[in-house]
């Protein structure tokens, strides 16, 4: 088969490093680092403390290692916990006293801040290394009571809401990765979302790896309030380097009574080359509680980008009543390596989830979904449905399937379906024998394929993930 | 239209065309009928640009070497094959698939590409001529299609898509006699001065429906005898062996 001939800098166009004056934290995780970092963001004494429990208890902690993807030993003391733009500790107060080399990297990015404010209607936190340097729209929340800022910002200003949330999804003594976070976590965004209020637009974070050597450890915790809605997507990516970047964040989610929130994602961090040199290691711990009865809390990830992608979005689901779901494409190509899918947990009666998981592996790309599906006893009438597609292109590729039932409860009700098909020749032959050249062929396959999950994606950014889709997948068929 | 000199394709070193010739002028008609392994679809797919044959000779499409262009290009460029056996691609909607496909066409003709309204206008009346049931649209492509489905929306991309050239390949076996008149309507309706097909076929039958400017009889990879429709009829009395016998 033709192979596609495409400069290597339009694969991954978001490659680009900014040449930025940083500031770092000294090399390596000790406390005195975590001191510093605290520090540096005028943290009070409890979040310090916070973190340097989470920080004694990591010592006592050991990386998992049952996922497929395996990774050479990562050297902590080896890493930068705090990589900041000069001039960032005193937080712009308007989009005009940013650096302008920082708005210029975020219009490189297809994400213009000044623009946003006025034509897209989404309000943008956007996060370059460890810190926030812009968040749009603020007046017009804080108009409806709407609290949305950089984690750093909550935690000086809503101290009561982030003490009495953060690490009640997450506790810092969960597994490691989500332990290291709670210790060294940077930035990230903050939601609050009052009691009957409907978020009136998308909120978006936009993250951005810049520096070499640094870990990006972000932290981000979203409160719906009773009968609240709220809509939040977060967009990923980084520069190209040889090296192998960690990015460990944590996203915790609450949902009271009666409230929903919709969470999407679209992660096109740096995948490495077509060797499968360098690109980051997407470790991410992401959980939502559906705490209130009626609540609802619905994942969505658009899957493009990393070296490896070790991920599990899950929702537990107090409330009675509540509902869960998960979308997924997850795509591999070239040597990128994915295992992920969610956890259900139903603890509530008459809850619901539903996994929808499409999985697209080429090149020597290797997808796993894995899932647990959970119904205690006490969770009365409960429903599960899942599906899991995988879709293979050419020969030298992988896809599997893990799927973990456990079932207490007779009355409850769990369904599974899987899938596996593979892009054939004949299937190329006919589109470009309709006009279609391979990429698009590609792409129009591959968007029929996972089209169930990109449905779910706010409009704004459904036809930005079909574009990505089509991209990430050149070159896949050998 | 098309002039094919000395063609010969093989595949995994088995020659199937050997020494083929033929020249199509605008709006001509060739029928093309042979046994089974005379290489027909063969010739089909080698004009396509179909991979995984490896060819010798020469064919020119409007006046340009054809054997050197991308699959895309040459249909891009006009040319236009109804598939034997049309793909079933999951998940993709036959309409946009449709669409898709229709405007990378005109873009690349330097016309306008057609916004959603304007296509389904298109394509309703185009089916509503071709008295094709338009839910086809809204299925998956070819997916769960009926034999006579999937030829029929191979009918309805060709009306479509315009093509200069046509290539039926079997279009017509396994169809039933209401389906083959809705197919060799189309064809008909398409006939014009401009443009040419190609139609390969087992059967007489079809070319009941479609008169044919010239029929050819292909056997061991080249044409064994041209003639008008009549050589048509004349094959279905005598058979292959007898015309082949003849030689």
């Amino acid at each position: 088969m033709k192979q596609s001939t495409i400069n290597p800098s339009e694969e991954y166009k978001y490659g680009f490093t900014t040449d930025i004056e940083s500031i770092r934290a000294p090399k390596g995780l000790n406390e005195d680092v975590i001191k510093f970092i605290s520090n540096i963001k005028k943290e009070p004494h409890w979040m310090l403390e916070w973190r340097l429990r989470a920080y004694s208890r990591l010592k006592n902690l050991k990386e998992p290692n049952w996922q497929k993807p395996k990774y050479p030993k990562i050297d902590y003391q080896d890493l930068y916990y705090y990589s900041a733009p000069k001039g960032s500790e005193n937080k712009p107060k308007s989009l005009d006293e940013v650096d302008p080399k920082l708005i210029e990297t975020y219009k490189k990015l297809g994400i213009s801040l000044k623009e946003q404010e006025k034509l897209s209607g989404v309000a943008v936190d956007a996060v370059f290394d460890s810190v926030s340097v812009a968040t749009t729209f603020k007046d017009k929340l804080t108009e409806k009571g709407i609290i949305f800022c950089p984690i750093s910002e909550a935690i000086q200003k809503h101290p009561d809401l982030v003490k009495k949330y953060i690490g009640s999804v997450i506790p810092i003594t969960d597994h490691y990765f989500a332990t290291l976070n709670s210790a060294v976590f940077t930035d990230g965004s903050f939601v609050y979302i009052p009691e009957g209020v409907r978020c009136p637009m998308e909120l978006s974070t936009y993250f951005r790896i810049n520096a070499s050597e640094t870990g990006q450890f972000e932290r981000t915790l979203i409160i719906a309030d009773k009968g609240s809605y709220v809509s939040y997507l977060e967009g990923c990516t980084a520069p190209m380097r040889d090296e192998n970047q960690l990015h460990a964040a944590n996203v915790e989610l609450i949902a009271l009574d009666d409230a929903e929130i919709k969470y999407s994602t679209i992660q096109n961090w740096y995948p490495g080359d077509e060797n499968g040199k360098g690109g980051i290691y997407n470790f991410v711990t992401k959980r939502g509680a559906c705490r209130g009865k009626n609540s609802k809390i619905s994942w969505t990830q658009v899957e493009t980008g990393s070296a490896i992608t070790w991920k599990y979005p899950s929702c537990i689901l107090q409330g009675d009543n509540s509902v869960g779901e998960f979308y997924s494409v997850a795509i591999t190509n070239n040597y990128q390596k994915a295992d992920t899918g969610t956890k259900m947990i139903h603890l509530g009666k008459n809850t619901k989830s539903k996994i929808i998981s499409k999985g697209i592996s080429g090149g020597h790309g290797d997808n796993t979904y894995r899932g647990l599906v959970r119904i205690s006893s006490k969770a009365h009438n409960s429903r599960n449905y899942t599906q899991c597609d995988s879709l293979l292109m050419g020969n030298k590729c992988g896809a599997h399937t893990v799927p973990y039932i456990e079932n207490k409860n007779s009355s409850s009700n769990i369904e599974h379906e899987a899938t596996t098909s593979k892009i054939s020749e004949e299937q190329l032959f006919y589109c470009n024998q309709r006009g279609l050249n391979q990429e698009e062929a590609i792409s129009l396959i591959v968007n029929g394929f996972c089209k169930e999950v990109l449905q779910q994606l706010p409009m704004e950014f459904a036809v930005e993930a079909q574009k990505l889709v089509g991209i990430s997948l050149e070159g896949s068929v050998g | 239209m098309l002039d094919i000199k000395s063609l010969s394709a093989s595949i995994d070193g088995k020659k199937i065309l050997d020494g083929f010739d033929l020249k199509i002028k605008p709006g001509e008609v060739h029928a093309i009928m042979g046994p089974n392994g005379s290489g027909k679809s063969t010739l089909a797919n080698v004009l396509t640009g179909k991979n995984g044959y490896e060819i010798k000779g020469q064919v020119f499409y409007e006046g340009k070497d054809l054997l050197n262009l991308p699959i895309e290009e040459r249909a891009q460029k006009g040319l236009f094959m109804a598939f034997q056996y049309p793909l079933e691609i999951p998940g993709v909607n036959t309409n946009n698939f449709l669409k898709t496909s229709l405007n990378t066409i005109r873009k690349v003709r330097g016309l306008k590409e057609l916004d959603s309204l304007d296509f389904l206008k298109l394509v309703k009346t185009k089916t509503k001529n071709l008295k094709i049931d338009e839910k086809i649209l809204n299925r998956q492509l070819n997916v769960g299609f009926s034999g006579g489905e999937k030829k029929k929306n191979e009918i309805l991309q060709m009306t479509i898509l315009e093509p200069k050239l046509a290539i039926l390949d079997e279009t017509d076996s396994g169809l039933d006699i209401d389906a083959l008149r809705i197919v060799s309507d189309g064809v008909n309706a398409l006939r014009s001065k401009e443009r040419s097909f190609l139609i390969i076929t087992h059967y007489q039958r079809l070319l009941d429906y479609i008169k044919p400017d010239f029929v050819h009889v292909l056997v061991n990879g080249k044409i064994a005898k041209t003639g008008c429709g009549e050589l048509a009829e004349e094959l279905e009395k005598v058979g292959y062996e007898r015309m082949e016998i003849a030689k």
